[in-house]
């Protein structure tokens, strides 16, 4: 499998504060790939990197082109859809709106059909689709976040912790959707996670990001296996 | 009872082309947070434009469309060359760029027109009072002009995928940069529609008040008035409170504080909205979740 997404020796900065010291890893297509760590490790700012939301140094090559230092609408239109921390909602306009602004860059005829799709995965956005986005809860926005990412029919989906601030039993329903999204969709992820468990149960590949470094990187599945690892880094 | 009838009827005329004003500001208002204080004085060059043309014979309509068109370029251009590289500015250098741009306009339009008060042309017969002489025809003719025009604004943010994304960049730039929204050329857009409602407003007010290059000074003082009035950040809320400006400058004129110190009821409704309800009333209260 050709490595859709190739970052090599990624640097960034947040003014005078370096938070990324020259990390390199690959997303392969078609597969979902995990960036775990703790706060503060520098997973939110890989992905705005690759954004082109802060500033960089090093290579970010992107089905075969380099897009670092590209405005951030250049790379979405690129096709790498983004759901971002904090997850992006515009509060005042409509469920609706939201989602026909994730799909804004397309002009083709599978749009109707991909709301339908979205609404099969989220059925809750049906439910409240006149409804202002401000109002739904923290679930039900991330999955609007998903949503509207997805409706850009992206090739790389960049997810940024889909379970922070939500409760146990929704966090299990996204990471639920997000397995039948990986099965269904032609897609291929890059996942920022805590939650370590969840993350690598979904993933093929991981690595593992402290304070800026990548300090382990491998099979998802090995490094869910291997207890002397969990423990010290992941802490469960 | 006739006369206060006549009053209100003059009075939402006039409050029509103050509500186009204050959805200009609101519109920049929205997506800059700034108000744009040059907004008055473009208008008047818009409308010196349309003299050109008029004078040059041009048919008045021809001139309409054609002056709207260029108005709304400037806009697009003023923002791209003067706005945009200011865009991390501290406040006070963006005021300072708002007051002299107006400075620079309007010293430019007198320049080249010069100072003498003109006449502009109705294309509206104002011989013949309508609606039982409670009307004149250029009255009743902008009143329409200004509801079509409010029409199809409300209709292509509503209902365009463009307006949709015009409303997303001045709510949510980040998220908007992420479904892969330009939002900086929405900013321009916003700035080129301002100008061409400005253009529109401008000329719709000239054949009552004359034109000469500090025409909209006043115009700009109300409808900053009216878009408080209905809520600075609610671009429907600063189209009512623009035709209550009207309205209550019309009435306050005729019965309370006499024609001399109409512009001040301008002023009093600018303060008493500050200070008793800065987000005007029907400033729009966002309901979130967190």
């Amino acid at each position: 499998m050709p490595a859709l997404l190739e970052v090599v020796d990624l640097k960034a900065a947040y003014g005078q504060t370096n938070v990324l010291h020259g990390i390199s890893f690959v997303v392969d297509e078609g597969e979902v790939t995990t960036l775990l760590g703790a706060n503060g490790a520098g997973k939110t700012t890989t992905l705005r990197a690759i954004c082109g939301m802060v500033r960089t140094e090093g290579e970010i090559r992107y089905a075969g082109e380099r897009i670092e230092g590209k405005a951030t609408e250049d790379v979405v239109r690129r096709k790498i859809g983004h759901v971002p921390d904090g997850r992006g909602t515009f509060m005042e306009l409509t469920v609706e709106e939201n989602m026909k602004l994730g799909a804004y860059t397309r002009s083709d005829r599978g749009v109707r059909e991909d709301f339908e799709r979205m609404f099969d995965y989220f059925p809750r956005l049906k439910e409240r689709y006149k409804q202002q986005a401000g109002t739904l809860s923290g679930g039900e926005q991330q999955m609007l976040a998903i949503a509207r990412a997805l409706l850009l029919r992206p090739k790389l989906l960049l997810l940024d912790e889909p379970s922070f601030g939500l409760a146990p039993l929704i966090v299990r329903d996204i990471f639920e959707i997000l397995g039948r999204i990986r099965q269904e969709e032609q897609v291929s992820v890059l996942v920022v996670e805590q939650n370590a468990n969840l993350a690598l149960a979904l993933a093929t590949r991981a690595y593992l990001l402290e304070t800026g470094r990548i300090v382990i990187s491998g099979n998802a599945a090995d490094i869910r296996n291997d207890e002397t690892l969990r423990r010290s880094y992941l802490g469960y | 009872m006739q006369g206060v009838l006549h009053q209100i009827l003059s009075g939402l005329a006039t409050g029509g082309i103050y509500a186009s004003l204050a959805l200009a500001l609101v519109m920049i208002y929205q997506a800059t947070h700034h108000v744009n204080f040059a907004q008055g004085e473009m208008a008047t060059l818009s409308t010196y434009i349309a003299y050109t043309m008029v004078t040059a014979g041009w048919s008045y309509w021809v001139s309409f469309i054609a002056t709207v068109v260029v108005s709304f370029i400037m806009g697009v251009v003023v923002e791209r060359v003067l706005m945009r590289p200011m865009t991390n500015a501290p406040v006070l250098a963006l005021v300072g760029v708002f007051i002299g741009l107006l400075l620079i306009v309007n010293a430019m339009t007198g320049w080249i027109w010069d100072f003498t008060i003109k006449t502009f042309p109705s294309p509206f017969h104002s011989s013949t009072p309508l609606l039982g002489g409670f009307l004149s025809g250029h009255e009743l003719g902008s009143t329409v002009v200004t509801l079509v025009m409010l029409l199809c604004i409300y209709l292509f943010f509503r209902h365009t995928s463009l307006g949709l994304a015009m409303r997303a960049a001045a709510y949510n730039p980040v998220s908007s940069r992420l479904v892969g929204v330009r939002v900086g050329w929405m900013l321009a857009l916003g700035w080129g529609l301002a100008a061409a409602i400005g253009a529109i407003a401008g000329m719709m007010i000239a054949p009552i008040v004359f034109l000469d290059p500090n025409m909209m000074a006043g115009v700009l003082l109300y409808a900053f008035a009216g878009a408080l009035l209905g809520g600075i950040e609610n671009p429907l809320g600063a189209v009512i409170g623009g035709f209550a400006v009207g309205v209550i400058e019309n009435l306050g004129g005729a019965y309370v504080v006499g024609t001399e110190l109409k512009l001040t009821l301008a002023l009093v409704i600018i303060v008493a909205v500050l200070m008793i309800k800065p987000s005007g009333l029907l400033g729009r209260t966002v309901m979130s979740r967190v």
